[in-house]
């Protein structure tokens, strides 16, 4: 698969039928419309390198609550659009004045969107099997744009991750992560997880990953190495002036004995 | 004015800085240089320095200024009070207030802000040292920003200058140039050569000024290659880039659905954990802490072996690693040493304590 590295307003191709996701179609051409890495498999899409959540109907986020009206809560989405969570999307029936006590400023909850106006109004629900307030663990922010890494092919990242440490793990698409284990695990997991958002554009990350989480610090070591080396090479090599150097003062210090 | 110089353009057709009548002053620029900003660029060109950051798009606030159908972008042009030698009153002034209006419109054709109806997108471009053509310097590094900041864009913005001294025309003024030559045309343009900036002082013929036109777009097309350049560069010092085939593909909803379904399932686990004490769970995660344990200690061995006091594992396997180097040295190398040792007596008068032992 072709992979390479576009910039905004780069000719893609002269197809218009390959316009994908991050691009645009001017005078029957395809440009690219973010800073991202090129995808040509079917039609040409872009995967920017960064970039905010815009939410979308369907999509699993986790939010926090900002504010508690009568009957609505409402949540930050880490995207620039606040999510409206109605009392009616609530599993159970909530009077109003009991709002506060299920999930009062400052608490978090999965969350499914349920729709998004052209205004870009977002209702969110809960009135489903899984989604609920967060109570207890962690929760890692990443940017959304590596959330397809730190899933995987087919959920194979998640798989591991949750396989090889132990934790709950719940990846919301608007790039926020809740995790949930014993402490030692939870910083294992965090760290896989930056390592992951580190190496997003490197080949074999599964498999880097996966050496991380089993081997302990093997990646670490593994790609330390060439600078390791590179720095022992620059230390001979400073070494070996130095020596040629005192070599040549004490041969004139010699001279100047003689 | 006393400073004026006599000529701007010397017999070899040369500047005052030694460029040439079409060359500009060298730039250079980088991306991702501020942390909390969503995207960022530094930029230097010739004596200028510009700083520029991205954030958003955002909420916007006041909602009054809230576009229903589309994102507004604000634009801050700001010189530091010590960017040029008279002390800059800070805040805004008439000047900053218009270039920043100007660089605004310039990039409004190119960013897609009707993807983000209602929100904002703030760019600040600050001046940090100013040597003519700042706003022009800006422009060049808030483009960048905004690719940084992941901003859908149809094409990078470039912008530069040309005016007219001696009756001549160059390109990209220097601060003489721009003080005391004739005209001044900033321009900016899209990659695919519209113009969205276009300024001028001064005076210039109908002639003279499409010719200028003519030098600024050529000009605009090297800062675009230089532009080009530094974004594509920046992830070439990683492994090949790869994209996995699941982007945009992944079915999230259904691995969603079963990591809800296993969460459960682990809720369970360890709530009876919680509750009867220890469960076999619990003893393999007690194995491979012992397991961890054991690891630590071997390493903290290693580190007594090594006599090293020092507490980070690579500096360690550094330094375990150049100790063997110099043992392999000092074997081959005894004589020469003390040779080294003895000019370092010669030069300094006081014998260090270990040397005295070797002389002795």
């Amino acid at each position: 698969m072709e992979r390479e590295i576009v910039i905004p307003g780069q000719l893609l191709s002269e197809n218009k039928t390959d316009s994908g996701p991050g691009t645009y179609v001017k005078d029957g051409n395809v440009y690219s419309l973010l800073y991202g890495v090129k995808n040509a498999k079917n039609k040409i899409s872009v995967i920017p390198f960064s970039g905010k959540y815009i939410p979308s109907p369907g999509d699993y986020v986790i939010g926090t609550v900002i504010e508690v009206t009568p009957s609505n809560w409402i949540f930050d989405i880490s995207s620039p659009y606040d999510g409206l969570l109605h009392v009616s999307e609530y599993p159970r029936r909530v009077d109003q004045d009991k709002m506060t006590e299920i999930m009062d400023f400052g608490g978090s909850a999965l969350l499914r969107i349920k729709d998004v106006s052209s205004s870009m109004k977002v209702e969110l629900t809960m009135r489903e099997r899984g989604l609920r307030a967060l109570n207890v663990g962690r929760i890692i922010e990443i940017t959304p744009a590596k959330v397809p890494r730190v899933i995987g092919h087919g959920g194979s990242m998640v798989s591991l991750l949750k396989k090889e440490t132990n934790c709950e793990i719940f990846v919301g698409q608007n790039g926020r992560i809740w995790i949930r284990g014993k402490d030692g695990e939870m910083d294992l997991l965090t760290e896989a997880i930056e390592l992951i958002v580190k190496h997003s554009h490197k080949s074999g990350l599964t498999d880097r990953i996966s050496l991380f989480l089993k081997g302990g610090d093997d990646v670490v070591s593994e790609k330390d190495e060439p600078f390791l080396k590179d720095d022992l090479a620059k230390d001979a090599e400073d070494e070996c002036e130095i020596r040629e150097e005192t070599y040549r003062k004490v041969d004139a210090l010699l001279e100047d004995d003689g | 004015m006393s400073d004026k110089p006599e000529k701007f353009i010397d017999e070899n057709g040369l500047r005052l800085d030694g460029r040439r009548v079409n060359e500009m002053r060298p730039m250079k620029m980088e991306i991702g240089v501020l942390t909390r900003a969503d995207g960022s660029c530094y930029l230097e060109w010739g004596k200028n320095k510009v700083l520029a950051a991205v954030y958003g798009p955002r909420e916007l606030h006041p909602r009054r200024l809230q576009k229903s159908d589309s994102a507004l972008i604000r634009y801050r042009y700001n010189m530091a009070a010590f960017s040029v030698e008279e002390r800059i009153r800070p805040g805004p002034s008439r000047r900053s207030i218009e270039i920043s209006k100007v660089s605004r419109e310039a990039f409004e054709p190119v960013v897609m802000t009707h993807l983000y109806p209602g929100a904002v997108i703030d760019v600040f471009a600050e001046v940090l040292q100013a040597d003519a053509g700042t706003r022009t310097a800006a422009i060049n590094a808030a483009s960048m920003a905004l690719a940084d900041a992941g901003i859908p864009m149809k094409g990078l913005v470039s912008a530069c200058a040309v005016g007219k001294v001696d009756g001549q025309l160059v390109l990209d003024l220097d601060k003489p140039e721009d003080n005391y030559g004739d005209a001044d045309i900033p321009m900016a343009m899209t990659s695919d050569g519209e113009i969205t900036l276009l300024q001028m002082d001064g005076d210039v013929t109908q002639e003279e000024f499409k010719k200028a036109i003519e030098m600024c777009k050529e000009g605009c097309r090297q800062i675009l290659e230089m532009q080009k350049e530094t974004l594509k560069k920046k992830f070439t010092k990683l492994e090949e880039v790869e994209i996995s085939d699941d982007e945009e593909e992944v079915d999230v909803s259904a691995l969603v659905e079963c990591t809800l379904a296993s969460e459960e399932e682990v809720d369970d686990v360890s709530e009876d954990a919680l509750g009867e004490g220890a469960t076999g769970d619990d003893e393999d995660l007690e194995d491979s802490d012992i397991e961890e344990d054991l690891e630590d200690s071997d390493i903290d061995e290693d580190l007594e072996d090594s006599d090293i006091e020092e507490d980070l594992e690579d500096s360690d396997i550094e330094e375990d690693l150049e100790d063997s180097d110099m043992a392999d040295e000092d074997a081959e190398g005894d004589e020469e040493d003390e040779l080294e040792e003895s000019f370092r007596n010669l030069e300094e008068t006081d014998i260090p304590e270990d040397d005295k032992e070797k002389i002795v």
